[in-house]
């Protein structure tokens, strides 16, 4: 118990001088000098019917923020908000309604004017109405999220006959091949969060989720992982299906981040320009199911096994379709691409072990160096069908 | 790719203009109603507008409409009539749209300054004061010795300056700061209406002023509010009521930054245009007049219909950022 109190000490005197900076410190001479911090950030835009434009603002700032006007096109518009209070705490949220005509597939611009004149400002691409929470938009997502996620998953997953009377060598080639394809995937996803991250009001710190998540992800899998396996051979059969396993998750929380893409887009109105996109993300995705398959190649494992760990890689790219669909936010997005990223990472590391015990690395031979290449390169080649 | 955004843009904003007027043409002869109706439907020409009201207990623009300065009044011994007026120079944050508080320089507390009128001949004495926190001046258009043209003798915060000068030509004119940086010191505010009557007098009229004007906000150069004496559709929520068949004469000032040029447009109706008010002849009789910075002339015009007629800029931009109003035609 004394102890404990030892240990509270020093957090109760920082209070002390917490509260004796705000009031004997020297912050009234900057005060009275410069005007509030402001910063809005308008996180989502909703067309949800024509003549309606819904914004999605959150403060996070230091300082509340008061809305005075909304602009949409360089014209001031009538709106409404909710709540009523115009005030925006720090790191508080307001929903916008606009009665604007705007015009399908055209290029609408809406401005915030606070209190102090500052504006903030946001882009709505393509304007296309928006998808409603019904059954319609929601078969609509599965659909896509299964065509670019589910599918190709399963499709991989049929090299398994193929790779089952594979030698040993070329087990070797394949699997290095599919550490080339997670670690192309890493980076790529790695990228993709900190460009989400950069959405990220700043008083959530965007760079700091990315680190989070992915340490996260990483520490948490190996704590995991021991304490599945404990001390028995990482590399017989138990160690080769919880990698499978590893896998798939990792894989899965990718997928996740690609339905977030596939369904953001769409809702912004971004897709509309293509299915091209989705063909190029089954390309891409097929890959996957080899990678998941081929540590338990020699394993004959069971058909629902098999089927399970499909679901777990392919069924993320539905959900993220309907969350990035219905209700994208950028800060839940960058998270699960970090920890995705982490994900990805530790089954690189398991992948690692295997060969090491097998006294190989990716480098000992040219199969294995080839194949991590191939990998690289099979997923920068289909990468290219998506940007 | 961004230059393609733009012109998408432009040709929507246009759109959107068009859709608008069209809409106000619809309300002819209907009662102007409360913009604050929260069930506006998005093709009224209502919902173009700002959301709320300011504080107009600060600052009215119905009332400074009507605002002339004659400045306290007395005769020289040679008969000549001496004006007066104390000017202040006074940092003040004003309200420009419902909301937006602006930190302007301004002439005695107000964004237009008082509008200043005389007549031809008169002997004029303005003591200006600079109780601001940076240096200004008076610059007026009209005929003074050099010395009186408010560029060299800048007035530090604190000193004080007096202008002495002979009012002429008769005409609408203008004053401002003329401090450097130029453009900072005249859009945070210190303008305003110099008007010098003809001797002879203009036939009487309901008159009013408007300067029109605009405010960067945000100080990118460009401006985020617009409207006619500061306040973002003050007349589009407060509409200016004039007879049917009076004589309405307009002091039309243009004191607007950043962009080159302004412009007034009345629906339904022409008017005669004097231009700066120099000669007692109509230059042009047209129903839209545009003004260079600086500019200003004088309008006359008698309504033939009652009902509700729009004013605003030609540029749909300026429209929709805040300069446009109603006319309230009674019978």
């Amino acid at each position: 118990m004394k102890q404990w109190i030892l240990g509270l000490f020093p957090i109760v005197l920082l209070a002390g001088f917490v509260a004796l900076f705000f009031i004997y410190g020297p912050l009234g001479v900057f005060m009275a000098a410069f005007p509030p911090v402001e910063e809005l950030t308008i996180e989502r835009v909703v067309l949800p019917e024509p003549d309606q434009i819904v914004l999605h603002v959150i403060n996070g700032g230091p300082d509340p923020v008061t809305v005075a006007q909304i602009t949409v096109d360089e014209a001031f518009w009538k709106y409404t908000t909710d709540p009523e209070d115009k005030t925006i705490p720090r790191l508080g949220r307001m929903r916008i309604s606009i009665p604007y005509p705007w015009v399908e597939g055209d290029t609408h611009e809406v401005v915030i004017l606070t209190s102090t004149g500052l504006t903030f400002s946001r882009e709505i691409a393509v304007a296309i109405q928006s998808p409603r929470t019904d059954g319609t938009y929601f078969g609509t997502f599965a659909l896509l999220g299964i065509y670019a996620g589910v599918i190709p998953v399963f499709l991989g997953l049929l090299w398994y006959p193929f790779l089952r009377e594979l030698g040993s060598k070329w087990l070797s080639f394949f699997l290095s091949l599919t550490i080339g394809l997670l670690a192309f995937l890493a980076v790529d996803m790695l990228d993709e969060a900190f460009e989400t991250a950069e959405a990220v009001p700043s008083a959530f710190q965007g760079i700091a989720l990315v680190g989070i998540g992915v340490l996260g992800a990483v520490l948490i899998l190996f704590y995991l992982s021991d304490l599945k396996l404990g001390s028995s051979d990482q590399t017989g059969a138990e160690g080769r299906h919880w990698t499978a396993l590893m896998i798939a998750s990792g894989i899965g929380l990718h997928n996740l981040g690609e339905g977030l893409a596939i369904g953001a887009s769409y809702a912004l109105g971004e897709i509309a320009l293509g299915t091209f996109l989705v063909v190029g993300f089954m390309l891409h995705n097929i890959t996957e199911g080899l990678a998941i398959v081929t540590p338990i190649a020699k394993d004959h494992p069971s058909m629902s096994r098999l089927v399970t760990l499909g679901l777990i890689a392919g069924v993320p790219t539905v959900l993220g379709t309907w969350i990035g669909g219905f209700s994208y936010s950028a800060i839940w997005a960058t998270l699960f691409l970090a920890i995705g990223v982490g994900a990805i990472l530790q089954v690189i590391y398991q992948l690692l072990v295997l060969f090491t015990r097998k006294g190989e690395t990716v480098f000992t031979n040219a199969y294995n160096v080839s194949g991590f290449f191939l990998g690289l390169g099979i997923m920068y080649g289909t990468g290219l069908l998506v940007v | 790719m961004k230059n393609k955004k733009l012109s998408r843009r432009k040709i929507l904003g246009g759109a959107v203009g068009v859709t608008a007027l069209a809409g106000g043409r619809g309300l002819l002869g209907a009662p102007v109603l409360s913009t604050d109706d929260p069930d506006l439907e998005a093709h009224d020409a209502r919902v173009m507008s700002t959301t709320g009201e300011v504080d107009l207990s600060q600052f009215d623009p119905s009332k400074f409409l009507y605002e002339f300065d004659y400045g306290q009044v007395s005769e020289l011994p040679d008969g000549q009539t001496l004006r007066e007026w104390d000017i202040v120079a006074v940092d003040k944050e004003i309200e420009i749209a419902p909301g937006v508080y602006f930190p302007a320089w301004t002439y005695n507390g107000q964004v237009p300054g008082p509008t200043l009128r005389c007549t031809e001949g008169d002997r004029l004495r303005v003591r200006f004061s600079n109780a601001g926190s940076h240096p200004h001046t008076i610059h007026f258009h009209g005929f003074h010795p050099a010395n009186m043209d408010g560029v060299f003798e800048v007035v530090k915060p604190g000193d004080e300056f007096v202008y002495e000068f002979e009012a002429e030509p008769f005409g609408l004119h203008l004053y401002h700061c003329h401090s450097v940086p130029l453009k900072r010191h005249i859009h945070k505010g210190l303008y305003g209406t110099f008007i010098v009557d003809p001797p002879e007098k203009r036939p009487e009229a309901r008159e009013m002023v408007m300067v029109m004007n605009g405010f960067d906000t945000n100080f990118d150069g460009d401006n985020e509010v617009y409207g006619a004496n500061s306040v973002a559709f003050h007349y589009h929520r407060h509409p200016i009521t004039v007879k049917l068949q009076e004589l309405v004469r307009i002091y039309l000032v243009n004191a607007l930054e950043f962009d080159l040029l302004n412009s007034l447009h009345i629906h339904g109706n022409f008017f005669e245009v004097y231009r700066t008010g120099t000669r007692l002849t109509p230059d042009d009789f047209t129903d839209t007049i545009m003004l260079c910075q600086g500019e200003r002339h004088i309008l006359e015009l008698k309504f033939r219909h009652p009902g509700t007629f729009m004013f605003h800029a030609h540029q749909s931009e300026f429209a929709e950022l805040g300069w446009m109003g109603f006319f309230e035609v009674e019978l």
